[in-house]
């Protein structure tokens, strides 16, 4: 099999840009479960959301991709607070179960919302000027876009886990986690965390969305295989690790990205096949804590 | 308490029987049997044993395909695609579950989910599935090779025949005291671990029987309808599923029965609904209901996990014996 070098380094590079989708996503599903309980089926519904507010914000009000990119985020993220003080607070005491059913149905109602208004087709999303184009770097071009995804997420992944890990906020975060009860005995507002929480986790969702808008093809659909996809990752990882959540995430997408090049036809199945074998090997996930 | 259920259990049974010659149509009445069936089956592992499959269309749809493709290519007798549409749905929910539940809780129906997902995949890009246009024009052919299940009517009776047995095993199995320890097991997992049950093996073999039953489901809709197609492999299957065990009423015998009965019409008929609403209540809006079917059924969701978690049943069973508990005193 002949394979070539830029056609293997450009799949590496498409895979690191899946992976950062990943990454993103895992880590605010990661932060999510490990405050509220909840697994967020939503996740991707959010993710699909911040990409269409983007075009829509193009297409109606020629606000540009790098105003959304903060405001996508914001309007997602006041959104989930509403979800959060609305609906998913009624449920803590109950059942895991039915965190992810009260997601699965927020997420049919935002998906049916929009497709009742788009339909299924894509919507395109034309690249911003400033990273439209590509370096050219001798053994491989690469375009400027793809490279701003990889940098951005990486970023905003590790100030995630920075904040989180290294900061006050975070080792109350931490603690709330841990024990709920005694956090608030400190007199810290633990309801307030959470749903400041779910804010966030689904903020990155937006965040995501906004970076997908001019590589993946907006659809109303777009983020239910791949919040599949985010839930096998996050399998294999493991919930209980923020920087598992990121690791795992990217190298996913690289080994997806890998099996394009290699073997076309298993591309879309890597992942599960991975999850499989991880299952077998090594049960609680590779960074998993659980017993 | 357990007559009243008898007796509606015997009119349901009489007016299935009847219902041909009432004016409902069989393919249609015969569409509800099969995914009630597969409720019943979800039913058995949610309801009774608290495991949540989010994988239980790849076992509808795998083995309608299986089906499919025993009737069309290999051209055998119906009860034979049947069978192997069940010993396919048995051995994929032993590879599921043998993988499944060395998670616990949240993680279980994550991987069943994803496992799903691989499994519709699969049947997007296989030979044999017919990708995008699923398997067509299957053959009912003659059932043991003697009677012919071309008409309608033939068809009703030998599909009402088998979802009623599959019931009746059902209901034998969660009466049983292997299910007994399902219970168990649902109600406090570390105590039947103490107690000395091999909690995994019994999760296991109640995951092979859901799926081996939700194949036959499977199997059925595909005699029926006379095709297999991705719709019944995809996720929105699972999630269809549950919701018709959970508007039903999650842990009740009878729940699925009316859950999916409930849903299936809801699917079916919303769109005449919307007309009919737009036209009593001169809103337009309302005639594009058939367009949002999507919405209706998260609304639904959201609802029922909200506010109506016993589901229908659930709540008759309750309130029956809260009146009975009254009468006693």
């Amino acid at each position: 099999m002949q394979i070539s070098m830029p056609a293997l380094l450009s799949q590496l590079l498409l895979g690191l840009v899946n992976g950062s989708f990943y990454a993103i996503l895992s880590l605010g599903l990661a932060v999510i479960f490990g405050l509220l309980n909840v697994i967020n089926f939503a996740h991707g519904a959010l993710f699909m959301m911040g990409a269409v507010l983007t075009w829509m914000a193009m297409n109606y009000f020629e606000i540009n991709y790098w105003v959304m990119l903060v405001a996508a985020p914001l309007i997602v993220g006041v959104f989930g607070v509403v979800i959060e003080r609305l609906l998913l607070r009624w449920i803590y005491k109950l059942d895991h179960l039915y965190g992810l059913l009260l997601t699965l149905g927020l997420t049919l109602l935002i998906e049916g919302f929009f497709r009742s208004i788009y339909g299924v087709s894509g919507l395109a999303y034309d690249v911003p000027d400033a990273l439209s184009g590509a370096f050219n770097l001798g053994f491989m071009i690469l375009p400027k876009y793809r490279a701003w995804v990889v940098v951005a997420s990486l970023i905003v992944c590790f100030a995630t886990w920075y904040a989180i890990e290294k900061t006050r906020l975070g080792a109350y975060l931490r603690a709330g986690t841990e024990n709920p009860r005694l956090v608030e005995a400190f007199g810290i507002n633990v309801p307030l965390m959470i749903t400041l929480t779910y804010g966030f986790g689904v903020a990155l969702a937006a965040f995501a969305g906004v970076l997908a808008a001019p590589v993946i093809q907006i659809s109303p659909l777009m983020g239910q295989n791949l919040i599949i996809i985010v839930f096998a990752v996050v399998v294999i990882g493991g919930m209980g690790s923020i920087m598992g959540a990121i690791l795992t995430g990217l190298g996913l997408g690289v080994i997806e990205g890998l099996t394009k090049v290699f073997y076309p036809e298993a591309s879309s199945t890597v992942v599960f096949l991975i999850m499989m074998l991880v299952l077998l090997v090594r049960p609680a996930g590779l960074f998993g804590n659980e017993k | 308490m357990k007559k009243i259920a008898l007796i509606s259990y015997g009119i349901l049974l009489l007016a299935l029987i009847a219902a041909p010659f009432l004016g409902f149509y069989p393919v249609f009445v015969m569409k509800v049997m099969c995914f009630a069936l597969f409720a019943c089956a979800f039913n058995l592992l949610l309801g009774y044993t608290g495991l949540l499959s989010f994988g239980h269309a790849a076992f509808l749809g795998g083995s309608a395909y299986v089906t499919g493709h025993v009737l069309k290519v290999w051209g055998l007798t119906p009860e034979l695609g049947l069978i192997a549409g069940t010993l396919f749905g048995a051995a994929l929910g032993l590879v599921f579950g043998w993988l499944a539940i060395r998670r616990q809780g949240i993680y279980f129906s994550m991987i069943t989910l994803a496992l799903a997902q691989m499994v519709y995949f699969v049947a997007l890009q296989a030979k044999f599935t017919g990708g995008e246009d699923g398997l067509q024009s299957v053959p009912r052919g003659r059932l043991f090779g003697l009677i012919d299940l071309q008409s309608d009517l033939t068809m009703y009776y030998v599909a009402l025949a088998i979802v009623v047995a599959a019931f009746l095993l059902i209901a034998r199995t969660v009466h049983s005291p292997f299910g007994q320890v399902l219970k168990g097991i649902k109600e406090n997992e570390p105590r039947a671990i103490s107690l000395g049950y091999d909690v995994n093996r019994f999760k296991l073999l109640a995951f092979v029987i859901s799926a081996a039953l939700s194949g036959l489901a499977g199997s059925l809709k595909t005699l029926v309808l006379g095709f297999a197609s991705l719709s019944d492999v995809h996720w929105t299957a699972s999630g269809q599923v549950i919701l018709m065990t959970l508007v039903g009423g999650l842990g009740t015998l009878s729940g699925p029965l009316v859950g999916s009965a409930v849903v299936v019409l809801l699917e079916n008929k919303i769109g005449d609904f919307g007309t009919f609403l737009a036209r009593v209540t001169g809103v337009n809006w309302f005639s594009t209901l058939g367009e949002s079917v999507t919405m209706v059924t998260g609304l639904i969701f959201v609802v029922c996990v909200l506010a109506f978690r016993k589901g229908i049943m659930g709540e008759i069973i309750a309130f029956m014996e809260r009146r009975g508990g009254r009468s006693n005193h």
